[in-house]
C-alpha cells in the first residue's frame, strides 16, 4: 500500500487572541485580496478573494498581514525537513499549505498509523501550528482528506480511498480555482459526481487536468513524491544511461555512491548516523530503504554491507534510472587514536557499535537493547529496555531476595489451597498440573504505586517463592494482603519460574 | 615436561601410537584456531572430566532444561549466565520471546552493563542473530534461545564460533513438551547439557535453601558423558557440590577455586 499522509498547517501566528479575526492579504491581478483567514474571521462572514476594502467594511477591527508567499514557502520547506528527520525519509511540500509524507513501512515504529498522525498532530501544535492530518492511499487522497473532511485526524483504511473521499468538494482535487469555477457553472460539485461522469467529454469540457487530478487521487496513476533535501545535506546521485534492474549491479552502484558519499561526508568531518537511498524506477515510482546507525560513522564498507541487506525490500519493477544516497542525521566525527594493549586489556571495551548496527537494521531499532533497572518494587517495572551503546548506570535490583529467571508477562491465575492471612499455599494446580508445596518462602510484600495510578493506593501483592516435590521452585503470589478486600482480589497467580 | 603434560591427563595413560595419532587428530581438527582455550567450572569433578579441563571456547555448546524446563528453560538460562558471568567482556543473549527477567542475571554474577539482548521474532532470526554475534570480535559469548537446531545450523555456528574464538550457547527450550524429544537429534555442537531442579538444600528452619541442580553431560565430543548433582550459581556464577558429597567440610566456597576465573591452555 502506498500511504501518505499530509498536513494542512494553518500558518496562524498564536500570539494574538483566538477570536481576533485575521487576514492575511494576497494580490489577485492588482487587487489587494484575502489570500487566507483565521476561524474567527470565517465566522464573521469573510470569504477567500474578497476585497480587502469590502472586508474591512463588514468586519470592524480586522487585523490585516500581509502575505510573504516567498517566506512561507521556505518556512514550509524547514517545516519538511523537521517532519524527514522524524517520519520518513520521503517528505515534500504540497502546495502552499501543506507537506506530504510516505508514510510506506514508518508507521509501525509508532505503533500504528493513527498513533503517527497523533504524534505528528501534537508535535506540529507544540511547535505553534494548527494541523489536519489524513492518511490514504494516494497522494490526492490523502490531500483531499486533510484538508476537507473536517477532523482533525482521519485515518483510511486500505482501499477504502475513493469511498472516503467521494462526498468531497472539488476544490480537495489540486485544480485551479478557475476550473473548480467552470465546474461549479455545469453542475458538478463534489468528486463522485465528477468521476461518475464519462471521461471523453468531461476531458472536452475542462479539459485534461481534471480527469488526471482524478486518477491521481483513485489510485489509478502513480505519483512519486520528490522528496525536499537541504542544501548542506551530504548526499551523491548517480543517472543510468540504461535502467538497472539486477540485485548485483544495484549493489556495484550503491558501492560506488557510498564511496563517494564518504569521502564527501570525511571532507565535512562528519559521519552519517541516517543513510537514505531512493531508487527512481523507470514508472515514475521512487523506492526507498533507509539506513540507521548507532553512531556517526563513515566505515563505507560496513555501510554497504548494512545497505546491501535492505536491497532484498527494494523491488525495482521495470527497473531503476537513478539512485540518490543522502545522509540525513550527519553528526561531526573525527579520528580518535586506539587504546594501545594487549587482546585480554582490550576485550572488555570492545567496540561493538557495528554489531549492533546490523542487529538493530535487521531486527528493528528496538529490538536490540540493554535491560537496566528502575526504581519500581513492582518486578514487571522494575525492568527498563535502554539503548545497547550507552552506558549504564550502576544496577539497583535486589541480590539477596529471590527472583526468577523466567517471568510471565501475563501472570497466569493458579488454584490454591492456603491459610489466610499470610501463610503460602499448601498446594497449587497450575497448567492442569496439581503441585504440593513443600518448602516456601515468603511473603515478600509490593504495594501499589499511587503515585502512578489513583487505583494502587490501597493495592498490594504478597509474592511467595514455593517448592514442590520434583524440586521445581516457582514464584507466586496473591494479589492483596489476605484480609482487607480493598487491597486487591486475593486471588493467586504465577508470576514466574526459578531456574 | 610435567606442566604441559598435566592438562590432557586422560591421554597420558593410552599408549604412545594413539597418543600421538591423537595429537595428529586435534592438530588437523584445530587448524585455524589461533588459541584453544577453555573456562573451567571450578569444580574438580566437573573440570576433569572435560577434555581440556573445562567448557572449551571457539565452540558451541547446547544446554537444555529438563522436565518441564524443556519448556521454560529457567535452569538453563540460570546455568547458561553463570557460565557467562565467569567469563570476561560482553554477551549477546538473542531471544524469541521476551520472558526473561534481568535481576536473576545479575545474581548470579550477569550484570545488566554486560549483557545485550537481541530480540528476534523467530527461530531463524535468532540463529542468524547469533551468528552475526558469533562473527563479531570481541564478544566474550553469544547465547540464543531456540528450540529446532539443525545439523547446518549448529555447524553454521560452530564455524563462526572456532573463528572467533567465542563461547556459543544455545538453549534448547521447545513450545510443545512433545517436541522436546527433538534434544535427541545430532548437532555439530561440542557438548551437550542438561539441566534439571533438584529439591533445595534442606535447612535448619523453614524456607527454600541453596537451589541444586541435577546436571547431565549427555554428549561431549572427545569425551564421556557423566551427571552429577550441584548446588546452584552463587553471585558470582560459581557451582558448587552439595557438602556431603565434596570430600572436605562444607566451606563458604568449596569445589570453586580462587575466584575460578581465567583461562587454561591446553
Amino acid at each position: 500500500m502506498q500511504a501518505q499522509a499530509r498536513t494542512g498547517a494553518a500558518s496562524s501566528r498564536l500570539e494574538p487572541a483566538i477570536e481576533t479575526p485575521i487576514v492575511m492579504v494576497g494580490r489577485v491581478g492588482r487587487r489587494r485580496a484575502v489570500a487566507h483567514m483565521n476561524l474567527a474571521a470565517a465566522q464573521a462572514g469573510l470569504r477567500i478573494g474578497q476585497a480587502i476594502a469590502h472586508a474591512t467594511a463588514l468586519v470592524p477591527g480586522l487585523v490585516l498581514h500581509d502575505l510573504d508567499p516567498l517566506a512561507d514557502q521556505a518556512a514550509l520547506h524547514r517545516l519538511a525537513l523537521w517532519a524527514q528527520k522524524l517520519y520518513s525519509p520521503t517528505v515534500a511540500v504540497d502546495g502552499d499549505d501543506g507537506l506530504v509524507i510516505d508514510a510506506s513501512g514508518c508507521a509501525h515504529l509508532f505503533g500504528g498509523e493513527e498513533k503517527m498522525l497523533i504524534d505528528l498532530r501534537a508535535r506540529l501544535a507544540k511547535a505553534g501550528f494548527v494541523a489536519q492530518v489524513a492518511i490514504a492511499d494516494s497522494w490526492g487522497g490523502a490531500h483531499a482528506l486533510a484538508r476537507f473532511s473536517r477532523r482533525s485526524v482521519f485515518v483510511v483504511a486500505p482501499g477504502q480511498t475513493g469511498l472516503q473521499i467521494a462526498d468531497l468538494p472539488l476544490a480537495g482535487l489540486r485544480l485551479p480555482a478557475d476550473l473548480v469555477e467552470n465546474a461549479g457553472k455545469l453542475g458538478f460539485d463534489t468528486i463522485a459526481e465528477l468521476e461518475a461522469t464519462a471521461k471523453g467529454p468531461l476531458a472536452r469540457r475542462l479539459g485534461m487536468e481534471p480527469v488526471r487530478r482524478l486518477d491521481q487521487a483513485f489510485g489509478r496513476v502513480a505519483e512519486p513524491i520528490e522528496p525536499v533535501m537541504a542544501a548542506q545535506t551530504v548526499r551523491a546521485r548517480k543517472v543510468f544511461a540504461e535502467p538497472i534492474g539486477a540485485p548485483e549491479t544495484m549493489a556495484r552502484y550503491l558501492t560506488l555512491l557510498v564511496d563517494e558519499l564518504c569521502v564527501a561526508l570525511e571532507a565535512a568531518s562528519l559521519g552519517a548516523k541516517r543513510l537514505d537511498a531512493w531508487f527512481h524506477r523507470v514508472d515514475n515510482q521512487i523506492v526507498a530503504a533507509r539506513l540507521s546507525l548507532a553512531k556517526p560513522s563513515r566505515d563505507a564498507k560496513r555501510m554497504v554491507k548494512l545497505l546491501c541487506e535492505k536491497l532484498e525490500a527494494v523491488d525495482p519493477g521495470f527497473g531503476v534510472e537513478a539512485i540518490v544516497l543522502a545522509a540525513f542525521l550527519a553528526e561531526p566525527l573525527s579520528y580518535r587514536q586506539d587504546e594501545a594493549g594487549l587482546g585480554q586489556a582490550r576485550k572488555a571495551s570492545a567496540d561493538l557499535t557495528g554489531l549492533v548496527d546490523t542487529l538493530s537494521n535487521r531486527l528493528g531499532a528496538d529490538h536490540v537493547y540493554r535491560l537496566a533497572s528502575t526504581q519500581s518494587d513492582l518486578p514487571e517495572r522494575s525492568v527498563r529496555k535502554a539503548p545497547a551503546l550507552d552506558p549504564l548506570e550502576a544496577h539497583a535490583w535486589p541480590i539477596d531476595w529471590p527472583r526468577p529467571t523466567r517471568l510471565f508477562r501475563h501472570p497466569e491465575p493458579i488454584d490454591t489451597v492456603a491459610l489466610l492471612p499470610d501463610a503460602p499455599p499448601a498446594a497449587f494446580s497450575w497448567r492442569g498440573a496439581r503441585r504440593r508445596v513443600l518448602r516456601a518462602d515468603g511473603p515478600e510484600r509490593v504495594f501499589g504505586e499511587w503515585w502512578k495510578a489513583d487505583g494502587e493506593l490501597a493495592r498490594s501483592r504478597d509474592y511467595f517463592q514455593v517448592e514442590d516435590e520434583a524440586g521445581e521452585r516457582f514464584w507466586i503470589y496473591r494479589d492483596g494482603d489476605g484480609e482487607d478486600p480493598q487491597s486487591g482480589s486475593q486471588r493467586w497467580f504465577m508470576a514466574g519460574v526459578f531456574g | 615436561m610435567e606442566q604441559s603434560r598435566s592438562p590432557a591427563m586422560s591421554l597420558t595413560r593410552s599408549p604412545a601410537a594413539l597418543d600421538a595419532l591423537r595429537r595428529q587428530v586435534r592438530s588437523l581438527e584445530t587448524v585455524d584456531q589461533a588459541t584453544r582455550a577453555v573456562l573451567p567450572f571450578g569444580v574438580a569433578q566437573i573440570d576433569g572430566r572435560l577434555p581440556g579441563g573445562g567448557l572449551q571456547l571457539g565452540a558451541l555448546h547446547e544446554v537444555a532444561g529438563g522436565a518441564d524446563g524443556a519448556l521454560h528453560g529457567a535452569a538453563a538460562a540460570r546455568f547458561t549466565a553463570g557460565v557467562l558471568a565467569r567469563a570476561d567482556g560482553q554477551v549477546l543473549w538473542c531471544l524469541r520471546q521476551r520472558d526473561l527477567f534481568a535481576p536473576s542475571l545479575a545474581q548470579v554474577g550477569l550484570r545488566p552493563d554486560r549483557v545485550i539482548f537481541a530480540e528476534a521474532g523467530d527461530e531463524a532470526g535468532v540463529l542468524a542473530s547469533m551468528e552475526e554475534g558469533l562473527r563479531w570480535p570481541g564478544l566474550a559469548g553469544v547465547v540464543g534461545e531456540v528450540g529446532k537446531l539443525s545439523m547446518t545450523a549448529s555447524r553454521r555456528l560452530q564455524l563462526a564460533a572456532e573463528k572467533s574464538g567465542q563461547l556459543a550457547i544455545a538453549i534448547r527450550r521447545w513450545r510443545r513438551a512433545a517436541e522436546a524429544a527433538d534434544l535427541g537429534q545430532p548437532t555439530a555442537a561440542s557438548t551437550r547439557w542438561r539441566v534439571s531442579a533438584l529439591p533445595s538444600t534442606p535447612l535448619p528452619v523453614p524456607g527454600v535453601g541453596r537451589p541444586r541442580w541435577f546436571l547431565e553431560l549427555l554428549r561431549c565430543r572427545a569425551g564421556d558423558a557423566f551427571d552429577i548433582e550441584l548446588e546452584a550459581c552463587d553471585a558470582k556464577g560459581h557451582l558448587r557440590l552439595p557438602a556431603p558429597l565434596a570430600d572436605r567440610p562444607a566451606g563458604p566456597d568449596a569445589g570453586a577455586g580462587q575466584d575460578g576465573r581465567g583461562l587454561v591452555a591446553a
